[in-house]
Parts: structure tokens; C-alpha cells; sequence
């Protein structure tokens, strides 16, 4: 009785979601292989714990970058698809702040403003790293979040505001114009080439040792995990203690309803773009100091897995921004165990392209902003 | 019904005068440029050559992409996937056989005729746009719109890994080349259609003719020149087809759907069935623009195929207007000559009257100064030299002023008369009269 029971059920689940089912065979077919692999020694344990470790702090990033953008797609309804740009704009103003106060006297202003724009001054030269120049770091992760956040006012001013109300798809378009404009500013600004902007080799870290290796955790990953999940934490405080949360939510349900329950929803808005933009600042300056690099094209680069992560999380969630990153972090990071390791971001695109087959609403749809 | 063909020749002619004042005015300014730089005969040639063929590529991508998104909202950012597939599918297919002729190349390909490959590409194109369409087409449109850049961004990851830089197929070494690219060494498409033609004393002969204006070499000039006119052609053919097509009871349903998807559906139209035909039709006209753009290259790269060509194309299509195919040919051909070649022409320009070599190499010694001594010289200098990025800026601002003041862009969204009849003057009398000519009025557009 109890197997044919489960039997038949199991045949309605197949016939009714078969997508869904040969989602969950591929899960399982990879995670024993995966499994399989580590107990024969195939794959050695260190480098997954590695591969783990670095998807993590990848997550974490398209984490707390994707909350800001989740929150505009959900309260302003469109894709905005120069929030990207806002990240590299925030990491610039940050790493412009952190260079001037690392550096002051020994290099002139205007090459530490421009982040040693056409290789004037190095970052590696100037000593920078969290335990050198903790000051420099601190003062470099509130420009950043602060710049963003004044960016992203003046565009919504100049931009979105006499468009609000207009189709996503018209606002969509429009932030593509922005994006564009916004990236080849900075390239003008701060020029093409890739930088180091940490002393890399300075950094101190530890090695946890991991079965059949090591896993090496720096001082800057450390930092990256705190900022982000401190500041991840606070802004779900802010949400749950405010009637902030729920008068996002009651907008990015109905915005005419919110409006005539007495919601103030430019006010919202607002709020929105501070909360989100500086979030995503924070994300772009932790990302260069973790990676140690930096270039005009970071966050365009990083703007299709932030998508995911928000689509993976379902669009208006803020906990499912953070666990959709998590997940294209991981999967973008492992990846590699079983395909080439050029295929890893594209890995994380093909997860997204199958959430939005299977469940288009996201893992945590229908649970909008908190 | 003789009247009925007057109105839509006059309709017709009136957007050939558009098309064609556009064309003028582009080749105007560009030899007024010319002239004004001091170019020679050959330089003039040489830049209207160049700009009538970015003018028809982008005409044409722009009408492709007004088959999705005008006629059937269908949001595609994902273009530059499709032309990147229809290339090197071409190059796969029409290469030579590996280790056949003096050729440096690194992979072979299956050494067949050039218009197979071009069959081949469009068709991997409209494959792969069936491939995307089936599952992605029952999504919202700014989900398609993810899915579809997505899917372009694989093709390029897919071009760029070393995994299929090289493979066997039927017995033949071929490959993507990875991230160094394809030789096309394949014969040059243009000398080929001139033999099939026939038609090389012909073409001898026009050389010649040119040869008695530009002295050195002038078969490539001739070269270019033909082959621009050669895609305003295929431009076209690409309008009479989206025409015929837009006009057609299949086209009428698109324009259904994209006015409201469930109307058409509960009309008993499957509009699964036309969206997916819409958008693999266009697919596979992007993968021919893919094949006709980058064939006389020489050779190709993955990293060309990045999203920007494909926001390019969007410009182009709003500057014209979605949902009207003269608006797209005028859109291409605007977008090309002063957003995507006109600033190169600025720089020269003012290369010529001032020297620009050297303007400084980065921002801070540009700006230190004008903000020191108040000297803006170094300033302007570097603005000029750096076109390449501040053209995308302004491509940038003007998409945004044209979504703010213009989104129907020049000439979108017209009304199109599906009516075999004309609605104008419509006399009170007649108007109890025949009952199936109003049904045929509404029959066709709303």
C-alpha cells in the first residue's frame, strides 16, 4: 500500500514537473560523481575545499551587490542594468579615497585621486592592505558605499524620474543608455588598463590544513566575509525593525494602493536607490580589495551573475539575492571540478536559464523585499 | 482598386524618399568631411565604400531585430550571439581542408563552396534561436531579455575556450580557433560571385576605369565599393521580405501578439507556433548579417562578439523607430554614419588641423593644467583623442534623451493599413453600404 502510494505519486510529480525532475537526477547524478570522485582520490579534497571557499566569497559579493538590484527590480519594476556600473563607480571612489589616505606625501594628489591612473602610482608601492592601512581601507569602504549612493540619487533625478511610471521594458532600455555612458566615463576618467591596488604579497593569511592540503584564507577574505555579512544583517534589521520594509512591500505589490494608503512612495524610492546603492558600492570596493585588481569593466562584468543570483533568488527577495549569490558563486566556482574551467561562468548562466524554466519565481518567489 | 494601388505606391514612394534622402545625405557629408580632411580620389571612394557598408549592415540587423521586438515583442539582446554563430559556422563549413593550399591557418574546415556556408550559418543561427526560444519565449519579456544576452555571452565563452579550438568532423580537423580566432582563408566572396557571374571581364574592365582616377591598386578600392553596394542589395531584399512578411496574415498575428498576446490567443491563434517562427526568422537573417559583416575580415576573434554590438543594434532600431521597416533602415543608416563612424571622421578632422599625436596619455596629466595654469589645450586634446570611449558615451546619452523625449524614434509604430481597401474618405452615404468591407477593415490590425 504505502509503495504503490508513493509510487503514483512519484509518477504525478514526474509527469506533471519533467523539467523539474531531470533538474533534481542531474543534482544527484553530479553530486555522487562529485562524492565518487573525492573517495577515490580523483578530485583531492583541498581543491574543492578551495574551489568552496573562493565560490563563497564570489557569492557573498554577487550577494550583497544583487540585494540593491533586487530591490529597484521589485519596487520600480524594471532591470536595471546599470547597476553594474554603480558598483565599478562606487569601488573607484572608494579606492580613489583609500589611495589618497594610504598615500598623502608621497605621491601627488592627482595620481592617487585617479587610482594611479596610466600606471603613475601602484597600489602594491603604497602598502595597501587591511592590517597595513586598516584607516585607509575603513574610509575607502564608506566613500565607496556614499559615492554610489549619491550616484545612483542623481541619475534616478536625472534619469528614471520622468520616466517613472513608464513600461520596464521602456526604463530597461533607458538603463542600458546609462550603463554605457556611466562605464566609458570611468574609462575616460581613470583610463583602460587593469591595476594592482593592494600589496598583495603582504597580506597575511593562514593555511587550514584539509585532508590532503591546505586551504589558504587571507586577511582580505576575512574582511570581504565580515563587511558583507555585517552589512547584509543590518540591512535585514533595517527592514524587519522599519516600516520601511513594509511600505516596500506594499509598493512593489501595488504601487497605486500603496500611494493611496497614505505610503509616501517617492520617499520609498528613495530609500530604495540609498539602501541598494550603497550596498553595491560596498560589494564593488570589497571585490577589488579581495581579487587585488581593478578595472573600468568589474561590475559590467559581474552584472549577468548578479542577474542570476536575483532571478535564482526570486526578484523583490532580499535573502534570496544573498542565497541566488551563494549559489552562482559556487556553482560558477565548482564548476570547474567537472567542466573546463572557461565554461564556469557560463555554468552559472545555464543555472539561471534552468530556475527560470522551473520555477520562474525564484526559490524564494512570492516572499518580496524581507 | 487602382486607387488602392496608387495610395500604397505613393506610401511606398515616400518611404523611398526617406531611404534614399538619407543615403544622400550621409554620402554628402561624409565627402564634405572628405574634402574638407584634403583625401584624394581614392580616400573619398575608400570613405563612402566604408560607410555605405556600415550603413547597410546595421539597416539590415536593425530590420531583423524589428522583426522581434516591432512586430513581435520579443526581447532580444542577445543579437551578437546569433551573427557570431552564423560566421563561424560559415568559416566551419567553407574553410579550407586543413594542410590544403600555402595557408597559415591553424584548423581546417570542410573545404565546401562559400554559399553553403552562408545556408549553413543562417541555419545554425535559426537553430540555436529555436534552441533559445522554446523554452525562453513563455517568459516575461525582461526575462527573455536576460536569457537571450545570456545565451550570447555562452557562444562566446563557448568561441573563446580551448575545448573546441579544435576538432574532427567527418574525417577533417576543424575548430573555433579559441581565443586567437579563425583565419578566413577561403577565396574572397566577392572575386567568387563575380566568376559564378561570369563577369570578370567585366569587373576587369571597371577596375581599369577606376585605375585611370586612383593609381595605386585600385582593385581594392573596386572591391569595397562593390561590395557595399552589393549589401545595400541585401538590404533590400532583407525590406521587401520583413515587408511581405509584416503584410502577410502571419505578420498580422505577430503584430496581434505584441499588441496583447491573450487577444491572439483567444482568437485561436498559436502564438507559441508564430513567436517561435518570428523569432528563428529572425535569428537567422542576424546570422546572415553575421556572415555578410565579418566575411571579408580576413579573419575573426571571439572577444568582437561581445554585448555592445548587440546594444548597437538597439540604438539603431530606436533611433528609427520599432515597428516600422523604413524607420529601421533609417535608424541603421543614421546610427552608422554619426554615432558609429562619424566621431572616427571628427578625430581625423580635427587631426588635420591641429596635431593631436601628442595629446596626452591619461586623464591626470589632460586635466592638471586646466585646473593649474587654466589651460584647456592638453584638456581638449585628450577628449579628442579618446573618441573611441566618448563615442560610446554619447551613444549612451542618446539613447537615454531619445527614451525620454522620442521613443517612437523617427518613424515608429505607425499605423499600417491592413485593410485591402482604403479607409480615407470615407463618404457618409456609403458607409450602411457593403458589410464586408468593414469587417475586412477590422479584420486585419486590431
Amino acid at each position: 500500500m504505502g509503495i504503490a502510494e508513493t509510487y503514483s505519486r512519484g509518477r504525478r510529480l514526474a509527469t506533471q514537473n519533467p523539467v523539474g525532475v531531470v533538474v533534481a537526477a542531474t543534482a544527484v547524478v553530479l553530486t555522487l560523481d562529485l562524492l565518487g570522485a573525492l573517495a577515490t582520490g580523483g578530485v583531492a579534497v583541498s581543491r574543492v575545499g578551495r574551489l568552496v571557499w573562493d565560490g563563497l566569497m564570489r557569492g557573498l559579493v554577487i550577494g550583497l551587490a544583487g540585494i540593491g538590484l533586487s530591490m529597484t527590480y521589485s519596487i520600480l519594476g524594471f532591470a536595471n542594468f546599470a547597476h553594474g556600473d554603480y558598483t565599478t563607480s562606487g569601488a573607484f571612489a572608494g579606492w580613489a579615497a583609500t589611495y589618497l589616505l594610504a598615500g598623502l606625501g608621497r605621491a601627488d594628489v592627482g595620481s592617487l585621486l585617479l587610482v594611479g591612473a596610466g600606471g603613475s602610482v601602484f597600489g602594491a608601492q603604497l602598502g595597501i592592505g587591511v592590517v597595513a592601512t586598516p584607516l585607509a581601507v575603513l574610509a575607502g569602504l564608506l566613500t565607496a558605499g556614499a559615492a554610489a549612493v549619491v550616484l545612483a540619487l542623481a541619475v534616478d533625478r536625472v534619469v528614471f524620474r520622468p520616466l517613472r511610471g513608464e513600461s520596464g521594458i521602456a526604463l530597461l532600455i533607458t538603463s542600458i543608455g546609462v550603463a554605457f555612458a556611466l562605464r566609458n566615463l570611468l574609462q575616460f576618467v581613470f583610463g583602460p588598463a587593469r591595476r594592482g591596488t593592494t600589496d598583495a604579497g603582504a597580506v597575511p593569511d593562514v593555511e587550514i590544513p584539509l585532508a590532503d592540503g591546505a586551504v589558504t584564507v587571507g586577511a582580505h577574505d576575512i574582511t570581504l566575509l565580515v563587511v558583507a555579512s555585517g552589512l547584509m544583517l543590518g540591512v535585514h534589521a533595517l527592514l524587519q525593525r522599519t516600516k520601511l520594509g513594509k511600505a516596500m512591500r506594499a509598493m512593489s505589490d501595488n504601487r497605486d494602493l500603496a500611494r493611496v494608503t497614505g505610503i509616501p512612495t517617492e520617499r520609498v524610492v528613495t530609500a530604495t536607490w540609498v539602501i541598494g546603492a550603497a550596498l553595491t558600492g560596498a560589494a564593488g570596493y570589497v571585490l577589488v580589495l579581495w581579487k587585488g585588481t581593478m578595472t573600468f569593466n568589474d561590475g559590467w562584468l559581474l552584472l549577468l551573475l548578479i542577474f542570476a543570483a536575483v532571478i535564482l533568488g526570486g526578484i523583490g527577495s532580499i535573502y534570496g539575492a544573498i542565497v541566488g549569490g551563494l549559489v552562482i558563486g559556487l556553482t560558477a566556482s565548482l564548476a570547474a571540478v567537472w567542466i573546463p574551467a572557461s565554461f564556469a561562468r557560463a555554468a552559472a548562466f545555464v543555472v539561471m536559464i534552468v530556475v527560470l524554466l522551473v520555477r520562474p519565481t525564484g526559490i524564494f518567489g512570492g516572499r518580496s523585499t524581507a | 482598386m487602382s486607387t488602392t494601388s496608387g495610395l500604397v505606391g505613393r506610401i511606398a514612394d515616400a518611404d523611398l524618399t526617406y531611404v534614399l534622402a538619407m543615403l544622400a545625405g550621409v554620402y554628402a557629408l561624409y565627402l564634405a568631411a572628405g574634402l574638407a580632411l584634403g583625401f584624394d580620389a581614392r580616400g573619398l571612394l575608400n570613405s563612402v565604400a566604408v560607410v555605405t557598408f556600415y550603413v547597410a549592415v546595421f539597416a539590415m540587423l536593425a530590420l531583423a531585430l524589428n522583426l522581434h521586438w516591432g512586430y513581435t515583442g520579443l526581447f532580444n539582446i542577445g543579437v551578437v550571439g546569433f551573427m557570431a554563430v552564423g560566421i563561424y559556422t560559415m568559416a566551419l563549413v567553407s574553410k579550407p581542408v586543413l594542410g590544403s593550399g600555402g595557408s597559415a591557418a591553424q584548423v581546417g574546415g570542410l573545404g565546401l563552396p562559400i554559399w553553403v556556408g552562408m545556408i549553413a550559418g543562417m541555419a545554425a543561427a535559426a537553430l540555436l534561436g529555436l534552441v533559445v526560444a522554446l523554452p525562453a519565449l513563455r517568459l516575461r519579456a525582461d526575462y527573455l531579455a536576460i536569457v537571450t544576452i545570456a545565451m550570447s555571452e555562452i557562444v562566446r565563452f563557448t568561441l573563446l575556450s580551448r575545448t573546441f579550438q579544435s576538432f574532427g568532423l567527418f574525417g577533417r580537423t576543424v575548430g573555433l580557433g579559441g581565443g586567437s580566432g579563425l583565419i578566413l582563408d577561403f577565396q574572397s566572396p566577392l572575386a567568387a560571385l563575380v566568376g559564378t557571374l561570369g563577369l570578370e571581364g567585366a569587373y576587369a574592365g571597371l577596375v581599369g576605369l577606376v585605375g585611370t582616377v586612383v593609381a595605386q591598386n585600385p582593385r581594392a578600392v573596386v572591391d569595397q565599393f562593390v561590395y557595399g553596394l552589393l549589401l545595400l542589395v541585401f538590404v533590400a531584399g532583407f525590406y521587401w521580405l520583413l515587408k511581405r512578411a509584416g503584410e502577410s496574415p502571419f505578420g498580422r498575428v505577430l503584430k496581434a501578439i505584441r499588441e496583447d498576446e491573450q487577444v491572439a490567443g483567444a482568437l485561436g491563434k498559436d502564438t507559441d507556433r508564430f513567436k517561435i517562427k518570428s523569432f528563428m526568422l529572425g535569428c537567422a537573417l542576424m546570422g546572415l548579417v553575421g556572415v555578410l559583416w565579418f566575411m571579408p575580415q580576413g579573419a575573426i576573434t571571439p572577444n568582437t562578439y561581445r554585448p555592445r554590438l548587440t546594444f548597437f543594434v538597439w540604438i539603431a532600431l530606436i533611433i528609427g523607430g520599432a515597428g516600422s521597416n523604413t524607420g529601421s533602415v533609417l535608424g541603421g543608416g543614421v546610427f552608422a554614419a554619426l554615432l558609429f563612424q562619424g566621431p572616427l571622421y571628427f578625430k581625423n578632422l580635427v587631426d588635420r588641423a591641429v596635431d593631436i599625436s601628442n595629446a596626452p596619455g591619461s586623464f591626470g596629466p589632460a586635466v592638471a593644467p586646466l585646473l593649474g595654469a587654466g589651460d584647456p589645450v592638453p584638456f581638449l586634446l585628450y577628449t579628442v583623442d579618446s573618441v573611441r570611449q566618448l563615442q560610446l558615451v554619447l551613444m549612451g546619452v542618446v539613447l537615454i534623451v531619445l527614451m525620454h523625449r522620442r521613443p517612437e524614434g523617427l518613424l515608429g509604430h505607425r499605423e499600417e493599413t491592413a485593410a485591402t481597401v482604403p479607409l480615407t474618405r470615407r463618404v457618409a452615404g456609403e458607409d450602411d453600404e457593403p458589410e464586408s468591407q468593414a469587417t475586412a477593415a477590422d479584420g486585419g490590425q486590431r
